[in-house]
């Protein structure tokens, strides 16, 4: 910027603040900060140093002096633009505060658990102490499991429907219709799956097989967009390479098409879990709470690991701290697998994307 | 283009087979929604012909026990999206026209971590971290702006208020809002910035001449979708506020409104017969609110097709 930078007696606003005024103007807010927050520590007002307030503070002030500074040497305009960019900045810093803060609580009250015993014993006879969320685990694994074969089957072929087949009003439909479906509340799905199956088999029915229903109807929609998403990028070439060679609609469609967009497809399927897993309100509704293991889909209540965190925190028992811990310690491991699936997925559609379109 | 010479392609067994099964795939979705409204409104019918003697509660009709609810709903989605929109749009335009390009995908990837968190524990974290940590400012807030209605007093000593779930509830829509309306800032016409930067203008003007304008409807669609997504928000609500059923404006009282879908949660497992229909119904209710809220949103997106929020 600074070859650009034309000397010219003419016009009063075309100096500029160099790197260095702006990383010097940094430094004092920093310094400033950190002594008003030091000073608060030493005095005792806070029991610890204020990382949080010192970031904040130290942000506002620099924000305030480099646009008073931009003021005086750049002129109004670039004062404004400072301030726009100090402003959007420290938005970013800001909301990543929950994420650091959601993150560092749940290690911190989550680890102590997250031993041996929490993947091996459920919580059946166990008051107090001990327990564990194995029950939730293979509960939450038989279930997300159940709703991928009902979702993805449905889901890709709608896709394909959509991409390959469908023109005209129907197609129209189900694309609105899946936009629609994308905005359901998770609790009307559950609700949904509740009525559905209190009307076959009577009322207080909980099964673990309706909660893959519920799940269901919220994973389709995610799988249908992304695989659709996925099935446009494939070239029309390919097909029409195919078309010539006389290999059939479908079996161009299985042969060629799938193949090349099976990457997005599965980065998109593996994106569908990741946010049905987490899912609570439908589960409690239809598949209810169980203290043991429950292998058994289609017959009495499964506990699923966010059902688990849920009731653990929300019944504490007269000592509250096992059950805190266990909430704690089931929340990370819910997270730790959903950031875990998110990651695979985003490295597999790097690592399998169609050789070519890189 | 009825010439009697054309060749006709046979119609294969594998084809039909084939596309067969796509439509029926199709179909069933459009079936699945429609099961979704029969059903639920099979099972609320009885709730809605409920007197008032019959209904649970405490012995108001079936609007009385469910205008506090869509009151709570609204008002606690509202607050969520007060919190949640600047900062989505200060996130968009950071990661798309601030940023630079080498870390931009990261930041927003980052961000995006915001909405792979599961809602229970977004609620454990807001009854454990966030309410303890806010309460001191409410306090402060009632002793010194108590005379401003929304922050009438008594302040709630648990800090587990209407206000702490629409922050919670502001976290949780951030990442969808900011996703499409990043997505959107940057199909601004590369031409147009540069026509603004060529004239002169600083990046701010040049987002507020040429960024901003075009990203409006995809702004406003963005935060449509935020608002439909608060709207049915359960575990996080459910776990952090404490309810009663009023219909109250203060921010940061102990006694708040509840929302329909925080109230099933928590009252489902202990209704039964006619309790379980009104649950129902109100269920009913949320989903005719969010359908219209994202239909809403759709329409303005359809009319731009060029971008689609669902990814």
């Amino acid at each position: 910027m600074t070859a650009l930078n034309i000397p010219s007696a003419t016009s009063t606003h075309a100096r500029q603040l160099t790197k260095n005024q702006q990383w010097a103007t940094l430094i004092v807010s920093a310094v400033v900060s950190g002594g008003i927050f030091g000073v608060l520590m030493a005095g005792g007002a806070t029991p610890s140093f204020n990382l949080v307030g010192f970031i904040f503070v130290a942000a506002v002030l620099y924000v305030a002096l480099i646009v008073t500074l931009s003021r005086i040497v750049e002129g109004k305009r670039k004062a404004t633009d400072r301030l726009a960019t100090g402003l959007v900045v420290t938005a970013f810093l800001i909301a990543l505060l929950p994420l650091i803060s959601l993150l560092w609580t749940a290690l911190q009250n989550g680890l102590p658990r997250l031993d041996l015993d929490f993947f091996n014993k459920s919580m059946r006879n166990v008051v107090g102490r001990g327990g564990g969320g194995q029950h939730a685990i293979i509960g939450t694994l038989e279930v997300t499991l159940m709703a991928t074969l009902l979702s993805v089957p449905v889901g890709i072929m709608t896709a394909i429907y959509l991409v390959e087949y469908g023109r005209g009003r129907l197609a129209n439909a189900i694309t609105f219709f899946i936009d629609v479906m994308t905005g359901i509340p998770s609790i009307v799905a559950g609700l949904f799956a509740y009525a559905f199956f209190a009307i076959i088999f009577g009322p207080a029915i909980m099964f673990g097989f309706g909660g893959s229903v519920a799940l269901s109807i919220l994973m389709i929609p995610i799988v249908v967009r992304s695989t659709e998403e996925m099935l446009k990028l494939v070239p029309n070439e390919l097909r029409e390479a195919a078309y010539a060679l006389g290999v059939p609609k479908w079996l161009t469609i299985v042969k060629v098409v799938l193949p090349t967009a099976i990457a997005g497809i599965i980065t998109g399927v593996m994106i569908a879990i990741s946010r049905i897993i987490g899912e609570t309100a439908p589960l409690i509704i239809i598949s209810g709470i169980a203290a043991g293991v429950n292998y058994n889909l289609f017959e009495g209540p499964m506990t699923t690991l966010p059902v688990f965190v849920y009731n653990q925190f929300a019944s504490q028992g007269t000592i509250a701290q096992p059950y805190i811990d266990r909430a704690w310690t089931g929340a990370l491991t819910l997270v730790l697998i959903v950031m875990a699936m998110n990651i695979i997925a985003r490295i597999l559609s790097k690592v399998l994307a169609p050789k070519g379109s890189r | 283009m009825t010439t009697p010479a054309q060749v006709k392609t046979p119609r294969r067994l594998g084809d039909q087979i084939f596309s067969t099964s796509a439509i029926v795939a199709g179909s069933i979705i459009l079936a699945a929604l429609a099961a979704v409204a029969i059903f639920l409104i099979a099972q609320s019918i009885p709730a809605f012909l409920t007197t008032s003697e019959e209904s649970k509660g405490s012995g108001d009709a079936f609007w009385g026990y469910v205008g506090p609810l869509v009151f709570g709903t609204i008002w606690a989605a509202a607050l969520a999206l007060l919190v949640a929109l600047p900062f989505a749009i200060g996130i968009a335009l950071f990661i798309s026209h601030f940023a630079p390009r080498r870390i931009a995908a990261s930041l927003g990837y980052i961000i995006d971590l915001l909405a792979a968190v599961p809602s229970v524990v977004y609620g454990l974290w807001g009854i454990t971290v966030l309410a303890p940590a806010v309460q001191p400012f409410y306090s402060w807030l009632v002793d010194n702006v108590g005379w401003f209605p929304l922050f009438a007093g008594p302040v709630s000593g648990s800090g587990r208020t209407i206000l702490t779930v629409a922050i919670v509830l502001g976290v949780m829509i951030l990442p969808i809002i900011t996703a499409l309306s990043r997505e959107v800032f940057l199909q601004t016409p590369r031409l147009h910035e540069e026509a603004a930067l060529a004239l002169g203008a600083t990046r701010w003007e040049m987002i507020k001449m040429a960024v901003l304008p075009f990203g409006r409807p995809g702004l406003i669609s963005a935060t449509m979708l935020g608002l439909g997504r608060a709207l049915g928000e359960t575990m996080a609500v459910a776990m952090v506020l404490s309810p009663s059923a009023i219909i109250s404006f203060a921010l940061l009282q102990s006694q708040n409104p509840n929302t329909i879908a925080a109230n099933i949660a928590l009252s489902f497992g202990e209704s039964n017969g006619l309790g379980l229909n009104v649950l129902i119904a109100t269920g009913l209710i949320l989903f005719i609110i969010t359908l219209i809220v994202n239909s809403i949103a759709r329409l303005i997106i359809n009319r731009r097709k060029a971008f689609s929020g669902a990814n």
